[in-house]
């Protein structure tokens, strides 16, 4: 298989890029795919903490990209699958360290070895976006339904495509079904009318996202986690497969149509 | 008091979400404008082309915004008129 370099970008911050990086680098290495993570937040890492890999850095991007230590030796094994890895950010480095000429060096080196290279991208356009952007053949970016997110998302497909990544595919996050059933929540087809470009999926608003954060365990390893059976689809969506989208009825919804259906058949 | 009253009124009446979906639509359509400056540089060089041919302008001062109304956004254009053209290029030619 091809290898693919897949930025995940969103202009704004806090809304889930690096939970997505991590869910979704996590459930293509389930399906037994050959990932690795880059964080490119310098100065702001967090990916490791995601995953639980903060107590195994020794190198960092940062020293990879000047030299200091080899590409190879900047991996970060991951504790649970063998194929994958996570290239953490430098912590105490600024954005310019790293240029985007580097980055593509670098994405294109591990190529060779890796089915799969998702680059997480810090918030913002400026250098740290240039540099995530750099190496990557598909970008997907993450949305919230609120109108500071739609708003800065537009902006960021904008320059995606200035950059010549025209195959851009959208995430919407933490969408709430209450709020959208009460009309307090812009839904899948008013977004998807406004950034006009095609859906990858969508994960609804859960709790276990958070648990799963503060035990750096990504929530697809979890059966119950809506949001990481969500994130398990649209990882076999970046790999080709045709998954049908993540239905947004929650069991109480489920429990609603049961009992339209009893007052149907009374 | 009674913008007061309105507003409770139409918060109940139109859903938020309508109320992002349009705020959204409107603001975009000033992003996407400035993300291209050419945008409106090239709109402006094309409106002198066609212009020319029937009024006599002052090219330089010629200005195009994109201006918020209410609910609505307007192009306008502030074009000086020098002079009429007596004949109008485009037809005395053929």
């Amino acid at each position: 298989m091809k290898s693919r370099v897949i930025v995940i970008t969103s202009g704004k911050g806090g809304v889930g890029k690096t939970t997505t990086t991590a869910n979704l680098g996590t459930a293509l290495a389930m399906m037994g795919k050959k990932v690795v993570m880059i964080d490119t937040d310098i100065g702001l890492r967090n990916l490791d903490v995601v995953m639980g890999l903060e107590n195994r850095i020794v190198f960092d991007i940062v020293d990879a990209v000047n030299g200091h230590c080899k590409l190879k030796q900047a991996l970060i094994k991951d504790k649970r699958f063998d194929g994958l890895y996570l290239l953490p950010a430098a912590q105490t480095k600024d954005k310019t360290a790293v240029s985007p000429h580097q980055m593509k060096n670098m994405t294109n080196e591990l190529r060779k070895d890796f089915d799969f290279i998702l680059v997480d991208c810090p918030a913002g356009i400026e250098q740290g976006f240039k540099n995530a952007i750099a190496g990557a053949d598909k970008a997907v970016v993450v949305a919230t339904p609120e109108v500071s997110s739609v708003r800065d998302a537009d902006r960021i497909i904008g320059l995606l495509e200035a950059a010549g990544l025209t195959e851009t595919k959208l995430i919407i996050n933490r969408i709430r079904s209450k709020m959208v059933k009460r009309g307090d929540m812009m839904d899948i087809s008013d977004i998807n009318d406004i950034l006009a470009i095609e859906l990858l999926g969508v994960v609804p608003e859960d709790e276990a996202i958070v648990v799963s954060t503060n035990r750096g365990e990504p929530a697809v390893l979890e059966n119950i986690s809506r949001a990481g059976a969500a994130y398990r689809r649209i990882a076999r969506r970046l790999n080709g497969e045709e998954v049908p989208m993540y239905s947004l009825d929650d069991p109480e919804n489920i429990m609603d149509k049961f009992k339209k259906m009893l007052k149907l058949a009374r | 008091m009674l913008d007061v009253l309105s507003r409770i009124f139409s918060r109940e009446s139109v859903p938020s979400k309508d109320i992002a979906r349009e705020r959204l639509r409107l603001v975009l359509v000033h992003d996407r404008a400035s993300v291209s400056p050419e945008f409106l540089n090239s709109l402006k060089e094309d409106l002198i082309k066609v212009i020319r041919d029937y009024l006599d302008i002052d090219e330089e001062a010629l200005q195009v915004n994109l201006e918020n109304e209410e609910n609505s956004i307007a192009l306008i254009a502030n074009i000086p008129v020098k002079g009429f053209k007596r004949k109008v290029n485009g037809t005395a030619s053929t």
